[in-house]
């Protein structure tokens, strides 16, 4: 790519994940477009996190994002469908039983 | 799959009041229809910061300045919740803002009306802002899952922003004579175009049975605006201010406010570029964006400068 096209190129699409508060995982809140991380950073700041929504921000570049495709989400999940005794409550114990 | 099965997918998917996401099968026109819809809400909260951002140097005190500062300011970060909920949708920034440039992109026609007095910060946030969120509620529940989050994310912190409008109508509604007037002024000039806002009438709404259709829109415009009208009436009483409707009275059949004729020659009048303002706001877009081109440029060529030399110093 020429430097010209580069620069007439829209700034990249950035992911934004906050923390809302210690303690919490990081969350999806949402996409902006920044030139670089350290804008991202700040621009995530001023867009999603006007009334203290975080105390930590993470921000990636969406092209580094690889997402699973719907179109293949019953094959994906499948293996999980009939494995129900992952479940505690599978089990059948008698009421009396204490602590577990 | 064929088509048909991606389409008994889709309609599954709605049947059932699960969202549509932006990697799911969807039929061309629900695709066309939000990107017109999410683009044109986009437009609507970049422009909106014009008549409000006429008043900040001038707001009465600092704490009024503050307020209307910050409310301007979630404005502009509605406006991008809203343009990258489109841009999920494969149409880029550039493209939603050529759009708006050129005149094919619509922003809601409320914001080609003046600001000329106080008063009418108080009245847009009364109003105006009531009336976007009769309208953005029910969309929190819209079909397309990138949308409905982002309007989550608006209802928030959009119900400030009608509270302080009402605050500022209240304090010179009780203030001085003068003050009360340019009260009652500002609500005379901005009733009729913020009932106006829902929209034309049900019957003359071209693109709402298909909204409706693909649970993009949970309410029909007269719905909406007929509900507006209810709860505005009665928070008038509270101002002490009147309706400018001689026709608007309480229908007890009905259990609602009747009210009177719209006047759509002026709402298309105003849609098809003929306000009061149009041309000043579009502009005022424009001249935003072409001065900006180089600051915008300038990041890229920055960052791109970074990285060469980084890569370079990692090859070394």
């Amino acid at each position: 790519m020429s430097q010209q096209t580069v620069n007439k190129a829209e700034w990249p699409l950035w992911e934004v994940f906050i923390r809302s508060k210690a303690g919490l995982d990081h969350k999806h809140a949402g996409s902006l477009h920044a030139a670089d991380a350290q804008m991202a950073m700040e621009n995530a700041r001023d867009v999603y996190t006007r009334r203290m929504e975080g105390v930590s921000i993470w921000v990636v570049e969406s092209k580094y994002v690889h997402a699973s495709d719907p179109g293949e989400a019953d094959s994906m999940y499948e293996p999980a469908n009939d494995k129900i005794y992952r479940h505690p409550t599978f089990y059948d114990l008698p009421d009396e039983l204490k602590h577990m | 799959m064929t088509v048909q099965s991606f389409e008994k997918g889709f309609n599954d998917k709605l049947d059932k009041e699960l969202t549509i996401e932006p990697r799911d099968w969807m039929p061309d026109d629900y695709r066309k229809t939000l990107i017109r819809q999410i683009s044109q809400h986009a437009h609507s909260e970049i422009v909106g910061m014009l008549p409000e951002g006429n008043w900040i140097t001038r707001a009465p005190s600092l704490r009024r300045k503050a307020v209307l500062l910050a409310k301007v300011q979630d404005e502009g970060g509605h406006g991008l919740y809203l343009y990258s909920a489109a841009e999920t949708l494969g149409i880029t920034r550039d493209e939603m803002f050529d759009q708006l440039h050129t005149g094919k992109a619509k922003y809601s026609s409320i914001f080609n009306y003046p600001t000329t007095t106080w008063a009418d910060m108080g009245a847009i946030g009364w109003l105006v802002d009531g009336a976007a969120i009769m309208n953005q509620v029910p969309l929190c529940r819209t079909s397309y899952g990138p949308y409905a989050r982002a309007m989550v994310r608006v209802c928030k912190e959009e119900s400030f922003h009608q509270r302080q409008g009402f605050e500022i109508m209240l304090t010179l509604a009780k203030g001085t004579e003068q003050q009360k007037k340019m009260a009652q002024d500002a609500l005379n000039r901005w009733w009729w175009p913020s009932i106006m806002m829902f929209g034309p009438a049900d019957d003359n709404s071209p693109n709402s049975e298909m909204s409706m259709r693909y649970r993009i829109k949970r309410f029909t415009n007269d719905e909406l605006r007929q509900k507006f009208v209810d709860v505005t009436v009665e928070q008038t009483r509270i101002l002490g201010l009147e309706v400018p409707d001689k026709d608007l009275k309480w229908n007890e059949e009905r259990g609602h406010y009747d009210y009177g004729k719209i006047n759509w020659d002026e709402f298309w009048a105003v849609v098809k570029g003929n306000g009061p303002c149009n041309k000043e706001r579009l502009e005022a877009r424009k001249t935003a964006w072409e001065n900006g081109a180089w600051v915008r440029d300038a990041a890229m060529a920055h960052s791109q400068k970074r990285k060469e030399r980084s890569s370079k110093k990692e090859a070394a």
